[in-house]
């Protein structure tokens, strides 16, 4: 096997590295998988405890899914359960403060973790339970007495139920068989919007968000209860009153109207296991704490500590339009903590390489005839790389690896080519090439360009990846192991020699999914091209010999997106499964396994300096994660739809998001911050991408446009702004229209794909629709 | 609320679950079904939500079955087969009970498998490069069009293309017919579609040449036929172009000796065709093809010509589109109509006879109308009854609409399709009390009639009219032979409003209604033609238009409500 070239062993260093993280609370273990015997084994991250809800959660609606006759085994359980926590509630209601739900944690946690244990062994891991136990110090025995406790008595509490199937619907479930009487249901959330009705104005719409989360957990605790009627009343009763931004949502939970289509609902697990995020001015939490208390309205106020998590902060209410830019994600905004750790986004310092320069400017100064510009522009180069950005991370932070030769050269020419680059701007925009799929009726699903421009690849619905040589350069594959032996290795043309002319073509087509090919990335080296699947396997192919080398089968869902790092050798996948991986090429298991998002990951993107890792998901939110801890560095909420693509500005500073309500929002990675909201695409934005220098983002979409957007002006009015990194309380002015810098009409085919060759010239991919 | 619901959910029945179980052998009760028919929607909802899903990333915007199956792979669930294909599945309703079914053929496998012609001209998917905007400024070719080089065509294809074209708008007519037979059933000409349709998109430079647009139609015809050929999104272009042949003021139609009316009315039956076989390729079209034909009609500027193109493509477009577009509109349309009529100057002539002609059309719709419309009363929501627009429509056209309905059958032009079962339907409609005349001559309706008790009991309305026309249909086979054209109308305008039925009332009752009076002539002038010596014909009754009416009978379309399509 000539192809795979080892990289160097840097999965032992990855290893090596795992348990100084679990010093810092993180526990780690090995599983074997006794299901598919092609992945067995498997490493599993917990950052912390509340992680391991989301595995039982994934486990809970697979097996909702499979095993629908064993749930009439637990019907009976989550009575007992849920009274004893009713009356717990109950009992600290009266005086308990917002922090005391926080601090009542700590049991919540113990139970989980037995939860969690009891799961290992039910599935017979008793390895991993072993460790699992170890690692958070439980005696030997808590598990056993439990365990014999429900098996033998059948009627205990947390734990027995945590021992039947289906452990976490029911403890989710259960938490809704409150009991109040259906009828005040309207009344009381009626009362409560009276009286936020009457507050003073700087207040309502702080409040008013209140009003969403309410209504959701409200309808659900009618529907458990079997309330069906009062429950449709209380829908269609104030259903209108949400933002129109939760309608996709409000569908969901319209078409639900029976405890038992809630298990299996993922859309409900997850927002009762996720508390919904509020951000609400001290001023106004206490207003509406009074008012509750006043009222005695127990009822509301149970749904507010149980699955609200309010994030209290002092300082001026914010205004509507603030708090609507914000909001609209499944799980309401982010913490305002979950952005503040540091992310190291400045760029890695450039491998200096000799350039050698000189014939080839002579050529370039006769062509353009400018030859004052080639010095400035070569001292701006030299002392990019020679700088070391104060925010960029450690040159070493993740093992990268080495160049090789060929990667200089490819250097060096995109060094060269950089010097040819069009300087856009407002006033000088970029031409546009629109590279159209023709006869593509098996329909075209993903494409991407090599670095170079020099490949196009397209990934199919009937399975099938093609590639395409965009230059007059053919395809061709390596000679057969025979004929290569012949071949003279000391020769200098020797790589020309390994390729086998007879098998020159414009095109090359690579069978091997057995599902519509979602996602597809070539790495930077062009030697490896990714593709992902609906059927739930990332291929990674050889693009000398045009096969298959391996099949990273890890997602047991459909992959809906995946891509190289800009250094190679990793690359980050997502799915249907909720959770993005990230992997190494020379290893059949993921190296991290990023989870937090509660709906599908869309589109996964990798930072400029291959430190983090952006996913978009259909849970509306934007997570940055980081690569070397595996941690959720940031999670940036305001789109209003499932996010289908994102970009990071070639200075890794900022990230751009384009989701299905055609917005594209621009984000401040250092800060945490939403910074513009670019309107004007009227259907899903698919393709975004800034050009070489930064200065246009160009945006491409299902309504058969691209739009340029002046980046540069975008980012520069933000700096001018004065805003407080503390608060993150944004004032965004609507200066789309000033932005945009142009919309181009395609013939009547979406845009899929976008990409700037490296002189700035963009190109745009969609498949013509006949 | 419930309302609400229904319309904004997909919902299934307790007696389709029940109906199901029992087909598979399981009895349920009421209850069961219900919670199980409750149930069942739940899931439909959820697997439609999922499915959306793989819409998504597939970057399109229509929800295809793969998508749904997908969907319903990964919840656990066996796959529906046998709907993946492209073609569009035909619904059809049993006459006898309320029944619908999709209409499953049996395909031969043998023969699939044993094909020789399958097709091999599939173009190859491939990447094409066109700058489209320089520095970010002006297209460099028009938007919206179609591309010019979609493939690269070889030698044979081109040749074949030229031979083709010259053949089709040559003189030879023989030449023509062998090529559009081609053109009908060569499954290598996938990569020349977008040339056809760029040809036939030619149809606006040749406006003066009633013949080349004949051909070019007859083009357009072929390609639709083809059933190796995907035609997408350019249904639109072949629709334009059709519709410029149905709406247009033709050059040609400035002499009154071209004979552009067969013309409007072919293009319009091929609009029909288009649209019921690859409608659902573009959606929205029906819509769009709607909205120009109600401009067009609301146009008073425009020429009657285009009018009468109108009025043919919407009754081309079934009866519905005739409800939704021309009978509310019809109110205002008659007074301009009705001016154009009344005036007899020498200089008008012309106009006249156009405007005859449109009458003519709107008469044609407007009775098939009624009759479908009859035909589908056990719908009840339609939102116009019955009566109502029949009364309307009465008072604009008179007699001449009621002895459209009494010259059922027999009639020499009339294609002996099933709708025509109605007028009958409405002949009896008196019942054995009210015309001794009319059960003398079908013996066997009324006594049908009389047997069954649910016409009986309902009978009061014209739900009535629908029950009978029901039963009748079933064994209109027998009945009696030479039925006369004038049972209906005469004989009962003077008898006083007898029995229960309503049309008799209808009829008698709004002889004089409040817009006919200056349409009189009409009314009693338009007396069924040959056999009653009474009335004799006037000037123009030959003249009046006989649209689509053909005396062949239909083949290609079993659906009753297509029954005056042309085979094509």
């Amino acid at each position: 096997m000539i192809i795979i070239v080892n990289l160097g062993c840097t999965a032992a260093w990855w290893l090596a590295r795992s348990p100084s993280s679990i010093i810092k609370g993180l526990s780690v273990w090995i599983r074997t998988n006794r299901v598919a015997g092609s992945c067995a084994v498997r490493v599993l991250f917990f950052f912390n405890l509340a992680h391991a809800h989301f595995i039982l959660k994934m486990a809970a609606v697979q097996g909702g899914l499979v095993d629908a006759n064993e749930e009439k085994d637990i019907k009976s359980e989550p009575a007992n359960d849920t009274w004893a926590n009713n009356n717990a509630n109950d009992g600290r209601l009266p005086s308990a403060s917002p922090g005391a739900s926080a601090a009542a944690g700590a049991p919540e946690d113990q139970q989980t973790l037995l939860a969690v244990l009891q799961f290992l062994r039910k599935n017979k891991l008793t390895e991993s339970v072993e460790i699992l136990r170890r690692e958070a110090g439980l005696p030997e025995d808590s598990l056993e007495s439990k365990g014999a406790d429900s098996s033998g008595a059948g009627s205990g509490g947390a734990a027995a139920a945590a021992g039947e199937d289906q452990p976490d619907v029911n403890v989710v479930l259960s938490a809704y068989s409150q009991q109040g009487d259906p009828v005040l249901y309207p009344v009381y959330y009626s009362g409560l919007k009276r009286f936020i009705e009457t507050v003073l104005d700087c207040h309502r719409a702080e409040l008013s968000q209140v009003f969403y989360p309410l209504f959701v957990h409200m309808y659900l605790e009618l529907v458990y209860n079997n309330h069906e009627s009062e429950a449709k009343a209380f829908f269609e009763k104030f259903c209108g009153d949400q933002e129109c931004y939760y309608g996709d949502d409000l569908r969901i939970l319209s078409s639900l109207s029976k405890r038992e289509h809630m298990r299996g609902n993922e859309t409900l697990l997850d927002f009762r296991t996720s508390k919904f995020v509020l951000r609400i001015s001290r001023d106004s939490y206490q207003l509406l704490k009074r008012h509750l208390q006043e009222r005695q309205n127990n009822q509301i106020w149970n749904i507010i500590q149980e699955h609200l998590y309010i994030d209290i902060f002092d300082g001026i209410p914010r205004s509507k339009g603030q708090i609507d830019a914000m909001s609209g994600s499944l799980a309401g905004e982010a913490k305002r903590e979950a952005n503040k750790a540091k992310v190291y986004y400045g760029l890695l310092k450039e491998p200096e390489i000799e350039l050698p320069l000189d014939d080839e400017d002579e050529e370039a100064e006769n062509e353009e005839g400018k030859p004052k510009k080639k010095k400035p522009k070569k001292d701006s180069m030299g002392s990019k790389s020679k700088k070391q950005d104060p925010n960029a991370p450690a040159q070493t932070r993740i093992p990268l690896p080495e160049l090789k030769d060929s990667d200089k050269l490819d250097k060096i020419m995109y060094m060269k080519e950089a010097t040819k680059k069009i300087r856009l701007g407002p006033d000088n925009l970029p031409s546009i090439c629109f590279y159209s799929f023709l006869n593509a009726y098996q329909g075209l699903t993903a494409v991407d360009f090599t670095d170079d421009s020099s490949l196009i690849a397209g990934g199919f619905a009937d399975s099938t990846v093609r590639v395409w040589s965009v230059t007059p350069k053919k395809l061709r594959k390596v000679k057969s192991a025979a004929d290569l032996n012949l071949i003279d290795k000391e020769s200098d043309d020797v790589l020309e020699r390994i390729m086998d002319e007879k098998t020159a073509s414009e095109s090359k087509i690579l069978h091997g999914h057995s599902g519509p090919v979602y996602g597809i990335s070539f790495s930077p080296d062009r030697n490896y091209l990714l593709s992902s699947s609906e059927d739930g396997t990332i291929r990674l192919w050889s693009l000398l010999t045009f096969t298959c080398l391996v099949g990273y089968k890890g997602h047991n869902y459909p992959v809906w997106d995946t891509q190289f790092s800009p250094h190679g050798y990793y690359f980050i996948s997502g799915g249907h499964d909720r959770v993005a991986r990230l992997w190494a090429t020379d290893h059949y298991q993921p190296l991290r396994m990023f989870s937090g998002h509660l709906a599908d990951i869309t589109c996964t993107r990798f930072h400029p300096n291959s430190n983090y890792v952006a996913t978009g998901s259909s849970d509306r939110t934007i997570r940055l994660w980081d690569v070397l801890n595996g941690n959720c560095v940031r999670i940036f909420t305001g789109h209003k739809g499932p996010i289908h693509t994102l970009a990071f500005s070639p200075n890794g500073k900022f990230l751009a998001s384009g989701a299905t309500d055609g917005r594209v929002l621009l984000w401040d990675i250092g800060h945490g911050l939403m910074i513009g909201e670019l309107k004007g695409h009227t259907d899903t934005v698919y393709s975004l991408r800034f050009s070489r220098d930064g200065e246009i983002l160009a945006s491409g979409s299902m309504d058969n446009t691209v739009r340029l957007w002046d980046a540069t002006k975008a980012f520069d009015d933000l700096e001018t702004d004065d805003f407080t990194a503390a608060t993150g309380h944004i004032h965004l002015q609507d200066n789309s229209q000033e932005l945009l810098l142009g919309t181009y009409m395609t013939k009547s085919t979406p845009v899929i794909h976008l990409h700037f060759t490296r002189r700035n010239l963009l190109l745009a991919a969609g498949a013509y629709n006949p | 609320m419930a309302d609400r619901e229904e319309r904004r959910f997909a919902e299934i029945s307790r007696e389709s679950v029940k109906f199901m179980a029992e087909s598979s052998g399981v009895e349920l009760g009421d209850d069961v079904a219900a919670l199980l028919a409750e149930d069942v929607c739940y899931r439909l909802r959820e697997a439609a939500q999922s499915s959306s899903q793989f819409m998504r990333h597939a970057k399109r915007r229509k929800l295809t079955v793969e998508d749904f199956n997908r969907a319903l792979h990964w919840s656990n669930v066996e796959a529906v087969c046998g709907y993946g294909a492209q073609d569009a599945l035909p619904f059809r309703s049993a006459k006898e009970g309320e029944l619908f079914f999709i209409e499953d053929r049996d395909v031969n496998l043998v023969e699939l498998a044993l094909a020789t012609n399958i097709p091999k001209g599939c173009a190859e998917t491939m990447v094409r490069v066109n700058v489209s905007y320089l520095d970010g400024k002006g297209n460099l070719e028009p938007q919206g069009t179609v591309p010019t080089a979609v493939q690269s065509l070889s030698d044979d294809l081109l040749k074949y293309y030229q031979q083709i074209t010259r053949a089709i708008l040559g003189e030879d007519p023989h030449l023509m017919k062998v090529a559009l037979l081609d053109l009908q059933s060569n499954a290598k000409i996938a990569a020349l579609l977008p040339y056809f349709v760029y040809v036939i998109s030619g149809v606006k430079s040749v406006s003066h040449d009633l013949e080349q647009l004949n051909r070019l139609l007859h083009m357009v015809k072929s390609l639709v036929q083809n059933p190796y050929l995907y035609l997408g999104s350019y249904v639109r272009s072949l629709v334009s172009s059709v519709m410029y042949c149905i709406l247009e003021p033709l050059a040609a139609s400035i002499n009154p000796l071209n004979d552009h009316w067969t013309l409007r009315d072919y293009a319009a039956l091929l609009l029909s065709h288009i649209f019921w076989t690859h409608g659902d390729l573009v959606s929205g079209l029906y819509h769009q093809i709607l909205l120009s034909l109600q401009k067009v009609l609301s146009d008073p500027v425009r020429p009657l010509c285009s009018h009468y193109g109108a009025v043919v493509g919407l009754h081309a477009l079934g009866w519905k589109a005739v409800e939704r577009v021309l009978f509310p509109h019809l109110p205002a349309y008659w007074a301009n109509l009705q001016a154009v009529l009344d005036d007899y100057s020498v200089s008008n002539a012309q106009v006249k006879a156009d405007g005859h002609k449109v009458y003519g059309a709107i008469l044609v719709a407007v009775e098939r109308l009624l009759k479908m419309k009859a035909l589908s009363l056990s719908q009840p929501w339609t939102p116009v009854p019955l009566p109502a627009m029949y009364c309307e429509l009465y008072s604009f056209f008179g007699d001449s609409l009621a002895v459209r309905f009494s010259t059922g059958p027999g009639f020499g032009s009339y294609p002996p399709y099933a709708p025509s079962q109605l007028g009958e339907a409405r002949k009896e409609a008196p019942g054995p009390a009210s015309n001794p005349d009319t059960t003398r001559k079908m013996p066997q309706l009324t006594a049908n009639l009389n047997i069954s008790p649910r016409s009986l009991t309902r009978s009061s309305t014209s739900t009535s009219s629908v029950q009978r026309s029901r039963s009748c249909s079933s064994r209109s086979g027998q009945r009696p032979a030479g039925l006369s054209r004038d049972v209906f109308p005469k004989a009962r305008f003077t008898s006083p409003q007898a029995g229960i039925p309503a049309f008799t009332f209808l009829i008698g009752g709004r002889q004089m209604g409040r817009r006919c009076q200056g349409r009189r002539p009409f009314q009693t002038t338009f007396a069924p033609t040959p056999p009653l010596p009474a009335v004799p014909p006037r000037a123009y009754a030959h003249k009046l238009p006989v649209i689509g009416r053909v005396g062949r009978p239909v083949r290609r379309w079993a659906c009753s409500c297509y029954s005056l399509h042309l085979p094509l």
